[in-house]
C-alpha cells in the first residue's frame, strides 16, 4: 500500500505545483484555472448529475464499440491465421487499414450513422479492431506446432484445435493487443464526441470549452484521464489472473 | 516373456517414402530417401540415427503430421492420412498445454472419446498414479520440472491407451539421472502395458537397452541403413555390463560413426 503512494508521489507533486503556480499567478489564470478550482468544479458536476450522465454515455460507447473489436479482432485475426482463405482475403484489407489514422473516418461515421451512438460505437469497433485482429495473427501464428499435434493426435478436431489450443495459446498476445486497443478506445470515443455529438465527455468538454467554463472544462479533462487510467489498472489485474499459467 | 521375433503382423508399414522440406531460402531438402520399414505389433523398435537424418520425420509422417508426399505408410492396415488417437506422441520438449493443470492435460483426450467426467477424473488418476505424479494434479506445465513435465506428457498419451507410441526423443532434455530412471520407468510400464513403440533418438545405448530392435538411419538424405536385433537373455541394470549388450552397442555404435562423420562433414 505504502508502496503503491509512493510510486504515485509525482503525479501529486504536479497537482501541488500545479495549485502554487496558478496561486502565485507564475501560471496566468487564463491559461490554466487553479487546481482547487477545478475540483470544486467536479464536485458541483458531480452533484448536478451532468458528469455521470455523460460518463455512463461515453462509458457505453466505448465498451460497445470494444466489446464488438474484442469479438470480430480475435476471430479474424485466428481465423487469417489458421484458415488460408481468409488470411488472403482479409490480409491485404488489414495491411492498408492499419496505419490509417482512424480519426479521419469521423465525419464518414457521422454522415453514414448521423449523431448518435451507433456512429461512436462503429468508429470505435473499427479503430479497435485492428490491433486485435492483428495481435490474435500475430500469437496464433506463434503457436508451436508440437501443441496443435499434441492435440490432433489426443483426438481433437481441426475445429476443436482452433478454440481449444491455438486460442488459448495465443491469448498472452491477444490480451496484450486488447490493451493497446482499450486506449485507443478513449481517443477515438472523446474525439468523435468532440467534433460532434448530443451527449457524452467530450462533447462535454467541448461545450464547456466553448462556454469559457474553464475550470469545469478541466474537471472532465482530468476525469477521462482517471476513467483511462482506472480501465487500464482493472484490465491489467485482470490480464494478470487469467495468464496466471504463465508464473 | 520375449515376443517371437517372426510372429505378429505389422503394426506400421512404411513403402518407399521419400519427403523433400522447403528451407526458408533456397531448394528443396531431401530429408527421407525411399525409406521402407515395418515395425511389428507390440514391438519397441528404436529409430537411431545422427541428427538430421530424417528420424523425426519420419515419425511425425507415421504420426500423420506432415503430408506424405511419396510412397506410402500405413497404421493396422490403413493408410494414414492425418493424426488420430491411435497413434500418441510424446515430444523431446513435452508439449503440454500450459494454460492447463496436470489434471487437466491428462483428461483432454479422455474427453475427446466422450468418457463420462467422473470417469475422466478416475482415468486420469490412474495414469497420473502410474507415472508417480501423485501430488502436482493441479500444478502448472511451469510449475514442474522437466521430467516431471515429461511424465505428464506421458500420462497425457498413455490415458487414452493408444495401441501405437510415438516417442520423439523424449528423454533428450532431461538430466543424465532423470533420464535413467525415466528409461526404466518407460520399460516397465511397457512390459505391463504392451504397446507398439516407435522410439527416436541419437543415443546408441539409449536405444540398445530400450528396445528389441534398432533401425540404424543414414546421414542425410535419411535411410534405413542397417536393422539391429537388440533382446538380451539378461534384463535390468546387469544388462549395461553383460558382454552381449556391450557387443551389440559396439556394432551399433560403428554403423552410426560413420553417418555422424558424414552428416558433420555435410553440414561444413
Amino acid at each position: 500500500m505504502t508502496a503503491t503512494l509512493w510510486r504515485y508521489t509525482p503525479l501529486l507533486l504536479i497537482f501541488v505545483i500545479w495549485e502554487a503556480g496558478t496561486q502565485t499567478g507564475i501560471i496566468s489564470k487564463w491559461a490554466l484555472p487553479t487546481f482547487s478550482a477545478v475540483v470544486a468544479a467536479w464536485l458541483s458536476l458531480m452533484q448536478g448529475g451532468e458528469l455521470l450522465y455523460h460518463a455512463a454515455a461515453s462509458l457505453m460507447r466505448g465498451f460497445a464499440g470494444l466489446g464488438l473489436a474484442i469479438i470480430v479482432g480475435t476471430t479474424l485475426g485466428v481465423l487469417m491465421a489458421w484458415v488460408k482463405p481468409v488470411r488472403l482475403i482479409f490480409n491485404p484489407i488489414v495491411q492498408l487499414f492499419y496505419p490509417m489514422p482512424k480519426s479521419a473516418l469521423i465525419p464518414i461515421m457521422i454522415l453514414w450513422l448521423g449523431l448518435g451512438h451507433a456512429s461512436k460505437i462503429v468508429l470505435i469497433f473499427l479503430g479497435c479492431m485492428l490491433p486485435v485482429t492483428i495481435s490474435a495473427f500475430n500469437g496464433a501464428r506463434g503457436v508451436e506446432p508440437v501443441l496443435i499435434w499434441s492435440a490432433r493426435s489426443l483426438g481433437a478436431t481441426r475445429g476443436q484445435v482452433l478454440r481449444e489450443i491455438i486460442l488459448p495459446a495465443a491469448m498472452p498476445e491477444i490480451l496484450a493487443g486488447i490493451r493497446t486497443a482499450l486506449a485507443l478506445s478513449f481517443v477515438l470515443l472523446v474525439s468523435s464526441e468532440l467534433v460532434i455529438a448530443r451527449e457524452g465527455l467530450g462533447y462535454l468538454i467541448g461545450w464547456l470549452g466553448d462556454g469559457g467554463v474553464y475550470a469545469s472544462m478541466f474537471a472532465v479533462v482530468l476525469t477521462v484521464a482517471g476513467l483511462g487510467f482506472v480501465a487500464d489498472r482493472l484490465y491489467l489485474m485482470l490480464m494478470k489472473r487469467s495468464l496466471a499459467w504463465r508464473e | 516373456m520375449t515376443s517371437d521375433g517372426g510372429s505378429g503382423a505389422a503394426a506400421i508399414r512404411v513403402e518407399g517414402v521419400s519427403h523433400r522440406y522447403l528451407p526458408a531460402r533456397g531448394k528443396p531438402v531431401l530429408a527421407l530417401d525411399h525409406v521402407s520399414l515395418e515395425v511389428r505389433e507390440r514391438e519397441f523398435l528404436a529409430l537411431l540415427g545422427p541428427s538430421g537424418c530424417g528420424k523425426s520425420t519420419l515419425l511425425y509422417l507415421i504420426g500423420g503430421f506432415l503430408p506424405i508426399g511419396e510412397g506410402l505408410i500405413e497404421v493396422g492396415g490403413k493408410r494414414v492420412s492425418e493424426p488420430g488417437p491411435d497413434r500418441g506422441i510424446v515430444f523431446q520438449h513435452f508439449a503440454l498445454f500450459p494454460w492447463k493443470t496436470v489434471r487437466e492435460n491428462v483428461t483432454y483426450g479422455l474427453a475427446k472419446q466422450g468418457l463420462p467426467r467422473d470417469e475422466q477424473t478416475r482415468r486420469a488418476q490412474e495414469f497420473i498414479d502410474l507415472v508417480k505424479l501423485s501430488g502436482f494434479e493441479d500444478a502448472y506445465p511451469a510449475q514442474l520440472s522437466g521430467g516431471m513435465k515429461q511424465r505428464a506428457a506421458l500420462a497425457r498419451t498413455l490415458a487414452i491407451d493408444p495401441a501405437i507410441l510415438l516417442m520423439d526423443e523424449p528423454f533428450g532434455a532431461l538430466d543424465a539421472q532423470t533420464r535413467i530412471l525415466m528409461q526404466e520407468e518407460l520399460l516397465s510400464i511397457w512390459q505391463r502395458r504392451r504397446k507398439t513403440v516407435v522410439f527416436v533418438t541419437h543415443d546408441v545405448q539409449e536405444a540398445v537397452y530400450l528396445a528389441e530392435r534398432v533401425a540404424v538411419m543414414s546421414a542425410r538424405p535419411g535411410r534405413i541403413k542397417e536393422i539391429v536385433d537388440t533382446r538380451f537373455s539378461v534384463s535390468g541394470p546387469a544388462l549395461f555390463k553383460s558382454p552381449e549388450f556391450v557387443e551389440r552397442v559396439d556394432h551399433v555404435w560403428n554403423l552410426v560413426r560413420g553417418e555422424a562423420i558424414a552428416a558433420q562433414g555435410g553440414a561444413a
